[in-house]
């Protein structure tokens, strides 16, 4: 079973429906508990850095994931504002500390080199894969993936990248370590490359369970 | 690269898929979800939803729609977000913060907001600091007048604000849209193409992406719209009258040598 956290930020139909739609039976988790009764979880979101950390505080979130994702080690991919809640900091409307799983920043693209490009970076992009297993299974050089975002999580340890997109500078658009995976792009809203990708991710995460158990 | 976009609008009205002409005739060509099916399948970029009812009526339960019991705008964007693999859009009648809450909630990844944000401009503000500034699309909708200005219209095209979209436009990248849906109200219907001075006015005040709306009657008004400044180019009739449009409309972007995702 797999949870999508419910923290009132954003869109969380189309995850569920996405995971739904590869066969695999996802449940919109509103209580931190719920967590408990999941074996992958998803933590999506879009929004700002702020409102995202209060909201995970305030609910209870915050240590139920330290617990099921740290502790346990169960699978978890975390999208778009998932993926930039991963760093120690944010730096959208303010300072606010973040949950430190991926030491690093989330700050705005910096589109500076060329006064055409706009932001918010919205639309469909080219994503070039540092490997071809895991997430990448079954991929080619590179393939376009929907996004809509105008901050990035810049990691400290760069070996963490699993792929990459440019505008106005090169940025990290997954992430991996360990048990956790991200996503900067929304891989449910990116047509058959996307669901390509999800579905990875439950293989993977049905292969780290076997060996958790084993 | 950042990619063109290609967008499809489809016009809600009481709960069936209309088409508009100078916002004022609108024809019922559909069921509003089986198009958004159509659509998916097709892999389209992205889709936008407008509601444009003005009375409380949906009537899905027309026996030539086969579709029972979605009576308001929340159940059919229920229904649409099942088979929407693809960035969604959902706008028209959004006069709250809750009403942009429960629309995200329930599968939309955008809101669109007219003229609530003309009357209510916090309203983007306080959208725009929850869901992020990419989540609010200020969609404005402009009127050329004979004299060759443009004034910004809201209430689907009935009154006039007196401001010019590039002002406007400004105004709302201000408050904190993260887009621009442009929407010409005498072009609207008449394939006659973009005003592309709009467009051109629009999209060199603001730095956020412009969504060219309106006008589209030949597949290759689509790389006029670019050239004239926006990052996406929509349309509404040309989809349901033509056989596949969105591989003819990407075939044209291509031709005239636009980045778009094939």
């Amino acid at each position: 079973m797999l949870a999508v956290i419910d923290y009132g930020m954003g869109n969380l139909r189309s995850v569920t429906n996405a995971f739904s739609g590869l066969g695999c039976d996802a449940f919109i988790a509103r209580q931190p508990e719920e967590l408990r009764r999941a074996e992958m979880i998803v933590l999506p979101g879009v929004g700002a850095f702020g409102d995202g950390m209060d909201n995970l505080n305030a609910a209870g979130w915050t240590n139920a994931l330290e617990q099921e994702v740290r502790v346990v080690g169960k699978p978890f991919l975390g999208i778009c504002l998932g993926m930039q809640l991963l760093a120690t900091t944010g730096t959208e409307h303010g300072t606010h500390r973040g949950l430190n799983w991926i030491p690093g920043v989330s700050r705005r693209l910096n589109t500076d080199s060329d006064p055409a490009l706009r932001l918010p970076h919205i639309g469909w992009n080219d994503v070039h894969f540092l490997k071809h297993d895991g997430l990448f299974d079954d991929t080619k050089e590179f393939d376009t993936f929907y996004f809509v975002h105008s901050y990035i999580l810049v990691p400290e340890d760069t070996s963490v990248a699993t792929s990459f997109s440019n505008h106005g500078e090169d940025f990290i658009t997954t992430v991996e370590s360990g048990n956790i995976f991200a996503a900067q792009f929304h891989p449910e809203k990116s047509h058959k490359a996307g669901l390509r990708l999800l579905g990875n991710f439950l293989k993977t995460a049905a292969k780290s369970a076997c060996l958790r158990s084993a | 690269m950042l990619k063109k976009r290609l967008i499809p609008v489809l016009l809600l009205q009481n709960g069936l898929l209309v088409r508009s002409e100078s916002f004022r005739i609108h024809q019922v060509i559909g069921n509003p979800i089986h198009e958004v099916k159509r659509f998916s399948e097709w892999t389209v970029d992205e889709l936008v939803y407008l509601d444009i009812t003005r009375d409380e009526k949906y009537d899905l339960r027309r026996e030539d729609h086969k579709v029972r019991g979605l009576d308001d705008p929340l159940s059919i964007l229920d229904e649409v977000s099942k088979t929407c693999f693809m960035p969604l859009s959902f706008g028209g009648r959004i006069r709250s913060f809750n009403d942009m809450r429960q629309r995200i909630s329930r599968g939309a990844d955008k809101v669109t907001i007219n003229s609530a944000g003309v009357k209510t401009p916090d309203l983007v503000t306080q959208g725009a600091k929850v869901f992020g500034n990419q989540a609010i699309v200020a969609s404005i909708d402009a009127l050329r007048h004979p004299d060759g200005k443009h004034e910004v219209f809201i209430e689907g095209g009935r009154v006039a604000t007196g401001m010019a979209p590039a002002d406007w436009a400004r105004e709302v990248e201000r408050i904190g849209a993260g887009e621009i849906l442009l929407q010409s109200i005498d072009r609207d219907g008449t394939g006659r193409g973009y005003d592309l001075d709009l467009i051109h006015d629009v999209a060199s005040a603001t730095n956020i992406p412009v969504i060219a709306c309106s006008g589209v009657g030949r597949y290759e008004q689509y790389a006029e719209g670019i050239k004239a400044g926006a990052s996406a180019v929509a349309a509404a009739n040309i989809w349901h009258f033509k056989e596949l449009s969105d591989r003819g409309g990407k075939r044209a972007l291509a031709k005239a040598g636009v980045d778009v995702r094939q």
